[in-house]
C-alpha cells in the first residue's frame, strides 16, 4: 500500500504543480518542489488547501486538465458564502463509481438487494455518487432522489427495497411515516442503511436502527474530495475504512498544524492521489476525527477513521488544552444521559486565568428527587470529565430546553474570552 | 398507604417557582403541601397536589424536568412528643429519613408529615407494627 501511496502522492505533487497555477505559487512561496517529495513522510513539507482557496479559484481555476476533458461539475451551495465547483473527468467518474461500490460492498449489500437512493439527485454529490457505485456493483438502483416521504414508504414496500441511502435525518424522519402509515413492519423487507452527509450521534443510530430494522452505516465523504465514497463503515460499525489507495489521510492538530500520532483527535485533512480533474493536496476538511490502523475484525488492512467526532469550529483550547464538545458529550452518555444537551462556555477570570464552564440540561437519567443524589451525579460527571480533558472544569446543571439552539441545532460551544 | 409526590428541578433563577405555580393554578391543580431543598445553583421543589399524575404532564408540557416519588403521610399526634415517638419507631427499626415536611393544615387532633424514607415498604410494616397512622392517599390529595 505504502508503495501505491507514495508513487501516486509524487505524481499527484506533479500534476498539481504543472497545471494548476494556485499550487505552483503556493509550493512556491512555501518554499517546497516536486521533486522535495519522495517519500510518504514528505507530505508534511506541503502547503495545506483550504475551503477558501476553491471558493477563490470558483468555478474552474483548480482544475489540473482541460475543460474539455470534464464531463462533469458538481457544486456545493455555499451556505457560508460563495459556492465551489469540483470537475469529473470520465476516469474520475469510474474512479467515484469504484469507490462506491467498494463502500457498497463493505456495508454489506450485494448485487442481489434493491437500493433505494433518496439522497438529492443533481448538484449535490450524494445522489449520483450513490448512484454510480450501485450500478457498478450490479445492485438494482431505485432513482427515488429526495422528498415525498409517502411514496418513499410505499415503493419501499412494493419493491421490496433491502438497502436504503440517505442522510440519518431523513431516514429517522421515514421511519416516523413508515409507522404512521400503518403498514406492518413485515411487508419492509430493509436490512440496511447507507447513512452519510450529515453528523448525527449513536444514539441517533440505534433509534434509526431499531425503529427501521436494518444494520446502519456511515459512510464518509465531501464533495472536494470526491463526494461519498472516500470512506465507509463495514457492520463492525468500529470506524469508517478509508480507501486510502485514493485519499490519504492525515490527522493534525488544527492550532499547531502538526500532525498527530496515531489515535489522537484532530483535523482529518485529506489529499487525493488519484483524481484527474480537481485534485486537492492536503486538504483541511475542519471535521474531526482519529485514525487507527490495526486491521479490521472483518479482516480489512485499510486505516480506519472515527465517524465524525465535531468541527474544529467548534474546538476550544482551554490553559493549552484542546477541547473537543464531543469528549464532553461520550461522558455525558457513558454515565446513562441517552440525548445529551450541554454547552461548553470559557471564560476568563481576573486572574487571567480562562475557566471552562459545561451546562447540562437536566435530564430523566440524571435528575433525583434527592438533593444529594443529583449533587453526587453533578461531581461525578465532572471528575470523568476531568479526567478526560485532562483539565478542571465546572459543571453546572440546568433546566430542561434551556441552552440556545440555533434553528434547531445546539450551540455546543461559547467562547466570551476576550483575546 | 403510600402518597404520590411531584419533585420538579429548578434552576436558582428569579420566578422559576413562580413558573411551576402558575402553570399548575391555571390548569385548576391545587397545591397541598410544598417544601423546598435547594444548593446554590438548584433547588428540587416537592409537592402533594390533588393530581399527581395530570400535574406532572402539565409541567413536562412546560419543560420542566419532573419525577413522582412515593412518600408516607403520617398522622402525628398534636402533643408534646408525638414526632418524637414516630422518629423513635423508626430509629429502633434502623429505618433512614431522607427528608421529611409538615403539611400546613391540620386534621382534628393530628399534624399531618410527609416522610420520604429510604426503605418505604419496611416502614409501612414497622408503621402499622407500632400502631402509627397513615392518612390514605385520595384524603391527602382532597385536603
Amino acid at each position: 500500500m505504502r508503495e501505491i501511496q507514495t508513487e501516486r502522492l509524487i505524481s499527484v505533487v506533479r500534476r498539481c504543480y504543472e497545471h494548476v497555477p494556485h499550487y505552483r505559487e503556493a509550493f512556491d512561496s512555501h518554499g517546497v518542489h516536486p521533486d522535495d517529495i519522495r517519500s510518504l513522510e514528505d507530505i508534511v513539507k506541503l502547503p495545506f488547501t483550504y475551503k477558501n482557496d476553491l471558493r477563490d479559484h470558483y468555478p474552474f481555476d483548480l482544475f489540473a486538465v482541460p475543460k474539455r476533458e470534464i464531463v462533469r461539475i458538481h457544486a456545493s451551495s455555499g451556505t457560508t458564502g460563495k459556492p465551489i465547483a469540483v470537475g469529473y473527468t470520465q476516469a474520475d467518474i469510474e474512479l467515484w463509481a469504484e469507490c462506491v461500490a467498494r463502500s457498497l460492498v463493505c456495508a454489506g449489500v450485494t448485487s442481489d438487494d434493491i437500493i433505494q437512493i433518496a439522497y438529492g439527485y443533481g448538484l449535490f454529490t450524494g445522489g449520483l455518487g450513490l448512484h454510480y457505485g450501485a450500478e457498478r456493483l450490479g445492485a438494482t438502483v431505485v432513482p427515488i432522489s429526495g422528498g415525498n416521504t409517502k411514496r418513499q414508504v410505499m415503493l419501499m414496500r412494493d419493491f421490496g427495497v433491502t438497502t436504503l441511502a440517505c442522510t440519518p435525518s431523513f431516514a429517522a424522519y421515514m421511519a416516523e411515516e413508515m409507522r404512521d402509515s400503518g403498514i406492518p413492519e413485515e411487508a419492509f423487507k430493509l436490512r440496511i442503511g447507507i447513512f452519510g452527509a450529515e453528523p448525527w450521534s449513536q444514539s441517533m443510530r440505534r433509534e434509526i436502527e431499531s425503529k427501521l430494522n436494518l444494520c446502519a452505516i456511515d459512510i464518509y465523504g465531501l464533495t472536494e474530495i470526491l463526494g461519498p465514497g472516500v470512506s465507509c463503515e463495514c457492520p463492525c460499525q468500529c470506524g469508517l475504512h478509508i480507501f486510502e489507495d485514493h485519499f490519504l489521510p492525515e490527522i493534525i492538530d488544527p492550532e499547531t498544524e502538526e500532525p498527530l500520532p496515531e489515535g489522537e483527535i484532530g483535523e482529518l485533512v485529506f489529499t487525493t492521489l488519484t483524481k484527474e480533474a480537481a485534485p486537492v493536496i492536503r486538504f483541511r476538511t475542519r471535521d474531526l476525527s482519529r485514525l487507527y490502523y490495526e486491521p479490521c475484525a472483518c479482516g480489512r488492512t485499510l486505516v480506519r477513521m472515527e465517524r465524525i467526532m465535531g468541527r474544529t469550529d467548534d474546538m476550544l483550547i482551554i490553559r493549552g488544552v484542546n477541547v473537543f464538545p464531543s469528549q464532553v458529550e461520550a461522558v455525558l452518555l457513558s454515565v446513562g444521559d441517552v440525548d445529551p444537551h450541554y454547552q461548553l462556555i470559557a471564560d476568563r477570570s481576573a486572574r487571567h486565568m480562562d475557566d471552562l464552564e459545561i451546562r447540562v440540561e437536566m435530564s430523566e437519567a440524571l435528575f433525583n428527587d434527592e438533593i444529594r443524589k443529583i449533587e453526587d451525579v453533578e461531581v461525578h460527571i465532572r471528575k470523568e470529565i476531568e479526567s478526560a480533558l485532562g483539565i478542571s472544569v465546572k459543571v453546572k446543571l440546568v433546566e430542561p430546553k434551556t441552552l440556545p439552539r440555533s434553528e434547531g441545532k445546539a450551540i455546543r460551544v461559547v467562547d466570551r474570552r476576550e483575546l | 398507604m403510600k402518597v404520590k409526590q411531584v419533585s420538579i428541578f429548578l434552576e436558582n433563577r428569579q420566578g422559576r417557582l413562580a413558573a411551576v405555580t402558575k402553570a399548575l393554578g391555571s390548569n385548576d391543580i391545587n397545591i397541598r403541601a410544598f417544601s423546598v431543598a435547594d444548593t446554590a445553583d438548584f433547588g428540587v421543589v416537592r409537592l402533594i397536589v390533588n393530581d399527581p399524575n395530570r400535574a406532572c404532564d402539565i409541567l413536562r408540557a412546560n419543560g420542566f424536568m419532573v419525577t413522582i416519588t412515593d412518600v408516607l403521610a403520617v398522622e402525628v399526634p398534636d402533643k408534646p412528643g408525638g414526632l418524637a415517638y414516630i422518629l423513635e419507631v423508626l430509629q429502633k427499626a434502623r429505618l433512614n429519613i431522607e427528608y421529611l415536611y409538615a403539611f400546613v393544615e391540620k386534621r382534628s387532633d393530628y399534624a399531618l408529615v410527609i416522610f420520604r424514607l429510604e426503605d418505604i415498604d419496611t416502614a409501612l410494616k414497622v408503621f402499622e407494627e407500632n400502631n402509627v397512622s397513615l392518612a390514605p392517599s385520595q384524603e391527602v390529595y382532597q385536603l
